[in-house]
């Protein structure tokens, strides 16, 4: 018998909206099932229905069985004893899921008392051991903690740890490493890992990274429009999926062991709950798309080998096995002419020579006083050459944004030197400082927060026209960027997330600037959008001779859009060089461990993948390590004799060139391949 | 942490001094004690007025500034001047000061605890029938000045008194002197009930509202969910998670709420007969006393700041977050 | 487009609905009844002193025989408009100010900040009762201005927090990162981003200036004779309410209304405006 079985669950909200429209599927013992799907796909509702946690405007039918006990319309009074008990649930956001006031180790002895008639201190004495099972350091200190002392890492941790405490025989985990930077995933996995094995549960785990459930899940179900489109084998899903939808989705991720060149876009968005299409609710966006796809939505069935498949082609997908590449069309992107040129012969459009920027710790709410220094930006150098993509990447808090902020405001440096087109930042006045503001343009990361939504499109993007007394050119910037001028005059709430980043790039580009900051364009974007707004950004690239200085933590969208690539850890560069070389040959300890904690949407590498894991987290930027700011973290370093490890402590590390192009900021420093490397090859 | 309290007790020092300054500097230009005079028969002789008005430091004919200045050097020694009459400003402050602080002390602690009791339940209840009354009531008390439900409650006792025949509760005055010992405590409580009933309703009214809306936006959050899942009942999970976490922000509405509570005292105080330091300030400026009015001011910024500091504390004391450490 | 959806948004809102409606009816009694009333606020009826309500004087007349339909409708008039002029100067004012601090920082903000912390310290209500001796003489409009000097503080506060958080938004960043002058990105996209809050803080305001000149009116501090306000007018009657209840319930139950449906307003303006807050 299945331990969790969902059958025809629908959910609908206040206003008749169904955000979940029939989910079935089961989860047996120790078995992990991969839920994926975009945002607004329902998978999250799916779950907290499950749990009997949604609010009480939710509808909730169908049919939730634990053990074979019928969960949905249970008495609170016997509810409390499942949840918890029964099924525990791992939430996205660890600041916002554990209340403040409270220490960490209340919380979770709080989990435990509940369920179990034992006394407070050794309840606190059990959440303590649950700490350290889930590997957080001094667990007897730190249960003393509150929430907002402990690190999103640990706070993850700590959350599993809870949600272990009662030995629970199901686990939810919904999108439990989406705020988390690639290295903390990368441990907070291991330990779901560790979690389950200890418990023998059974994992439901939600999450729209393909990646992350290639090396979990033993089976997957793939959401859209609120039901599920395809379910089988995590093997089959991911090498021969059905439903062109899933097709598409495999083929439009970005991936750090892919070719460069045009990714593979999902034109269209997914349809709003509120406005579904007749018929298949993929149909407007499928290239496989015929007459009979809008007569009726296609039930979920089975086509054997335990695969269920929602399309009415499935059949014929599968006997001409087709790829997503084969269905998709992938749109043809014109060389760009420079690139031919050798980077020494092209001129250089951005130099940063030692850039440092720190900031006064202050502290206090009512008189604020300074308790130190936050070393954000120390000392970083690269430039950029016409024509080029330059990637600056690094986890949260590196010090990227910090550095991207310094080249935009166009000022003075605290130290070092910021030359935009051979003008140094430090010596401009105010009018060559807003001249020099036209040939320097940048996107942001949040396309809803970057558009005044007190303003239509048009009025957005003729403002730095007006500003700089351009003639219009509104409906020819929003051609460039595949909108219709008929846009103008509507409002950025009206659009998609991918259509309001495009917007973004046409304000960017209004002044036809030379180089173009990107920060972090398509990160919050939903995988199938991002493919076309890489793709735009790489054809324009291409048609208007730009260049681009690239901020971005997903080291897959980078290896498509960059040349070269800068990689930052607490505030300086720990690595830097092309593309080909710093991702096949990393150097630098901590870019080995970057790129080997990104998850692949392969199972079969993801199952045979060695990682290297990191220890703890990212030292304060207020208060660095002497020496090498990576030592407490490296793998190298604690590899090393004692007699070598005193120069990572003394002598800090400047970037020395491995070979043409490529240069590393280790004493040690060593090329190796790690993005393919396997639990084998290490034997061999 | 004691060079916080410390730094902070000297802003706020600074911020009393320049407040008091201020008022008393509006109060000497625009109150004109001089014309206390004018209306005597027969009239007094300019010399003689000069005299009196010297004596308390509030002739028009000396420069404002001088007239500040003696009065700024009296008040850092702790003299608070002269009334127009004569009297001594620091005793009729001392006579005052309890009474109001009397006032203002059960006007907050009645009016903040009942209204964060009411606003918690009518969150718990949303949408329910008692959340609604609870809302509509507090609306409904929110836009009737003090000066009215005080005038409206005076009218109902005389009207119950007079039912019943005897007087039941006091509307007017402290006490009565006459009475001693256990009598007189009574009688004092008695006193009581009206101001206190009028200045609290507001306050409940206020503190209700915020207490019911920090609620509804702390019950969608996250943890509250996580506290459901952990196997708590939605109400253990409501009171012990969601009611805790709800307090922090209501309680930076303290030193807001105080504001309103010192101006709603003036009223009650001048309607019900109570001699404290609104009553004074009201008294005073129709009688052009200069220096009483002053007085009053520096009271209430200095209560104003006191709160405000409270207020922080309270903060503190709730939130984790922004302890000092 | 949006001002539309935020009208259905505010009329299907039943409080606002319901203020709406009591706000029109009492400004069309205080405009338009006193032309229906058989007597001129003026006018003194020798006849009868404090008499009852009847049918000439429908809701009584006071010790001068002054009939109190007329004059309280007159003193509603004069709350009515002191109420929207202080509103609207005070929330302008708390706009600039909070705005210009929270944008351009320094040495201004931390000015206005302070200035702004000192007119806390001293309650509005005693800093305005100890000015107003100077207001004998004067026109009531000195009122209205020494009101919305004195009510600006706790909004600009809130308006310059918010600007602060504004200011780091991407959108005012790509307009500072465009080269567009400071004053400009406040009115193009600082202040249009709080329109929603300043339209709810000036109706609010509008309810608290109203209270703010009764009180002041109550003990003589604010509206002057020979003007009538509402406050003047609740002062008059309370001494004598329990015996001639008719000179304090008239004045005193329309100004809760009038305060009532103008916080109704406010607030179903909040949800209308701000579907996201609870506030």
């Amino acid at each position: 018998m299945s331990l969790l079985e969902v059958k025809d669950l629908t959910v609908t909200f206040a206003g008749g909206i169904e955000a979940v429209r029939g989910v079935s599927y089961e989860v047996s013992r120790g078995e992990v099932l991969g839920i994926v799907g975009e945002s607004g796909s329902g998978k999250s509702v799916t779950s907290l229905a499950v749990m009997g946690l949604l609010p009480e405007n939710a509808q909730v039918s169908g049919s939730v069985k634990l053990h074979g006990r019928e969960l949905l319309g249970m008495r609170e009074d016997d509810l409390i004893k499942v949840r918890g008990k029964a099924i525990s649930m791992i939430f996205q956001d660890p600041l916002s899921a554990f209340t403040p006031v409270y220490t960490i180790g209340d919380q979770i002895a709080e989990a435990v008392r509940v369920h179990q008639r034992i006394g407070k201190d050794k309840a606190a004495r059990q959440a303590v051991e649950l700490l350290d099972l889930v590997g957080i350091p001094h667990p007897d200190v730190r249960a003393r903690s509150f929430p907002h002392e402990f690190s999103g890492g640990m706070r993850q941790r700590a959350m599993i740890a809870m949600a272990i405490a009662n030995d629970p025989d199901l686990l939810i985990c919904d999108e439990p490493t989406t705020a988390l930077d690639v290295t903390i995933q990368a441990q907070v996995l291991e330990v779901l890992k560790t979690a389950q094995r200890e418990t023998g549960a059974g994992i439901v785990m939600i999450t729209h990274d393909l990646g992350v459930v290639a090396g979990m899940a033993d089976r997957v179900l793939v959401m859209y429009a609120g039901r599920p489109v395809e379910q089988g084998p995590v093997d089959d899903i991911y090498y021969r999926p059905r439903m062109p939808y899933t097709m598409g989705l495999l083929a439009s991720i970005p991936r750090i062991d892919g070719e460069e060149g045009p990714l593979v876009p999902i034109e269209g968005s997914p349809p709003s709950p509120r406005a579904l299409p007749p018929g298949c609710p993929f149909a407007p966006r499928c290239p496989m798309k015929v007459d009979a796809c809008d007569d009726e939505e296609p039930d979920l069935t089975a086509v054997g080998g335990g695969r269920q498949v929602a399309c009415i082609r499935s059949r014929e997908i599968e006997d001409k096995g087709l790829t997503g590449a084969d269905v998709f069309p992938v749109p043809v992107i014109p060389a760009d002419e420079l690139v031919r040129v050798p980077r020494a012969e092209r001129s250089t459009v951005l130099e940063l020579d030692g850039l440092v920027r720190h900031y006064p710790l202050m502290k206090g709410s009512v008189f604020k006083r300074r308790v130190g220094t936050v070393y954000a930006v120390d000392g970083i150098s690269f430039d950029i050459a016409e024509g080029e993509t330059l990637a600056l990447v690094g986890e949260s808090g590196c010090g990227k944004t910090t550095t991207l902020q310094q080249i935009m405001q166009l000022e003075a440096p605290q130290d070092g030197r910021v030359v935009v087109l051979g003008k140094d930042s430090a010596n401009l006045d105010r009018s060559a400082r807003k001249a020099l503001r036209r040939d320097l343009q940048i996107v942001f990361q949040d396309p809803m927060a970057a558009l005044d939504p007190r303003m239509p499109v048009g009025d957005i993007i003729a403002e730095p026209l007006r500003a700089h007394g351009f003639p219009d050119r509104v409906d020819e910037l929003l051609e460039l960027v595949g909108l219709s001028p008929a846009d103008a005059g509507r409002y950025p709430q009206h659009f998609s997330g991918g259509q309001r980043q495009r917007i973004g790039i046409a304000r960017a580009l209004a002044l036809e600037p030379k180089l173009l900051v990107l920060d972090e364009p398509v990160s919050a974007l939903d995988v199938s959008i991002q493919a076309g707004v890489i793709n735009l950004l790489d054809s324009l690239k291409a048609r208007l001779g730009l260049s681009y200085l690239f901020v971005a933590h997903d080291l897959a969208v980078v290896r498509h859009l960059a040349d070269r690539v800068a990689v930052m850890y607490l505030g300086r560069i720990a690595e830097i060089g092309t593309v080909e070389n710093v991702y096949d040959r990393p150097a630098h300890p901590y870019t080995q461990a970057l790129l080997s904690a990104i998850p692949l949407p392969d199972p079969a590498m993801e199952r045979s993948r060695k990682r290297i894991l990191l220890e703890g987290d990212l030292p304060s930027p207020a208060d660095p390590p002497s020496g090498c700011r990576f030592r407490t973290r490296c793998p190298l370093f604690a590899r090393l004799p004692e007699s070598q490890r005193r120069r990572c402590v003394e002598e800090e590390p400047s970037v020395v060139r491995q070979a043409r192009d490529h240069g590393a900021a280790c004493h040690y420093a060593e090329e190796i391949e790690v993005i393919t490397a396997s639990d084998d090859q290490e034997e061999k | 942490m004691g060079k916080y309290l410390l730094r902070r007790f000297a802003v706020n020092l600074i911020l009393v001094a320049v407040a008091a300054s201020l008022a008393y500097l509006l109060a000497a230009s625009s109150l004109h004690p001089r014309a206390n005079f004018a209306g005597r028969n027969p009239a007094p002789a300019v010399e003689v007025v000069d005299a009196a008005l010297d004596d308390a430091n509030i002739n028009d004919k000396t420069p404002l500034l001088q007239r500040y200045g003696t009065w700024a050097a009296g008040v850092v020694h702790g003299d608070f001047g002269k009334t127009w009459e004569g009297g001594s400003v620091n005793d009729e402050m001392g006579r005052r000061i309890g009474v109001s602080l009397r006032l203002l002390f059960i006007g907050t602690v009645l009016g903040s605890a009942l209204g964060v009791m009411v606003g918690a339940w009518a969150a718990i209840r949303q949408y329910r029938v008692s959340d609604r009354v609870i809302g509509v009531s507090s609306f409904v008390i929110m836009a009737i000045p003090v000066f009215v439900v005080a005038t409206m409650l005076m009218i109902g006792v005389v009207g119950l008194n007079r039912a019943a025949g005897s007087t039941l509760i006091e509307y007017t005055g402290e006490y009565n002197p006459t009475l001693t010992g256990l009598d007189q405590l009574a009688n004092r409580l008695n006193h009581l009930i009206l101001p206190t009933i009028s200045l609290c309703l507001g306050q409940i009214a206020y503190y209700s509202r915020i207490q019911r809306n920090m609620m509804l936006d702390v019950l969608g959050q996250d943890f509250v969910r996580t506290a459901m899942a952990k196997g708590l009942r939605r109400r253990t999970a409501l009171f012990k998670h969601a009611l805790r976490t709800a307090l922090i922000p209501a309680a930076t509405y303290f030193a807001f709420a105080f504001g309103t509570l010192l101006t709603g005292a003036t009223f009650t105080e001048k309607i019900f007969g109570w001699h404290g330091m609104g009553a004074w300030l009201v008294d005073s400026i129709y009688t052009n006393d200069v220096n009483s009015v002053a007085a009053v001011n520096l009271f209430a910024a200095v209560c104003i700041l006191i709160a405000g500091f409270l207020s922080d504390v309270i903060v503190a004391a709730l939130d984790p977050r922004v302890r000092v450490s | 487009m949006r001002n539309k959806v935020v009208l259905r948004r505010l009329l299907a809102n039943r409080q606002a609905r319901y203020g709406l409606i009591a706000l029109a009816l009492l400004v069309v009694l205080a405009y338009f009844g006193p032309y229906i009333g058989a007597h001129d606020w003026s006018e003194k009826d020798f006849l009868s002193f404090l008499s009852a309500p009847s049918a000439d004087h429908w809701w009584g007349t006071n010790q001068i025989g002054q009939d109190i339909y007329a004059v309280t409708l007159h003193g509603m008039q004069k709350s009515i408009v002191i109420g929207l002029l202080v509103a609207v100067i005070s929330t302008g004012l708390a706009a600039l100010v909070g705005a210009s601090a929270g944008y351009f920082g320094g040495w201004l903000d931390r000015a206005m900040t302070w200035c702004v912390d000192l007119l806390l310290v001293l309650p509005s209500f005693l800093v305005v009762a100890v000015i107003s001796p100077r207001l004998k003489n004067a026109s009531w409009l000195w009122l209205v201005v020494l009101l919305a000097v004195f009510g600006w503080m706790i909004t600009s506060r809130v308006v310059r927090s918010m600007t602060l958080s504004l200011r780091e938004r991407e959108y005012v960043l790509a307009a500072r990162y465009m080269g567009i002058p400071g004053w400009r990105i406040i009115l193009r996209h600082v202040l249009p981003n709080l329109s929603s809050l300043l339209i709810i803080d000036a109706t609010l305001n509008v309810s608290g200036a109203i209270l703010g000149e009764t009180s002041l009116s109550y003990f003589g501090f604010g509206v002057q004779p020979p003007d009538v306000s509402l406050g003047t007018l609740i002062a008059a009657g309370s001494d004598k309410a329990v015996v001639y209840p008719w000179l304090f319930f008239f004045p005193a139950g329309l100004l809760v209304l009038l305060v009532l449906s103008v916080n109704l307003i406010g607030d179903g303006l909040r949800d209308a405006l701000d579907p996201g807050s609870t506030r």
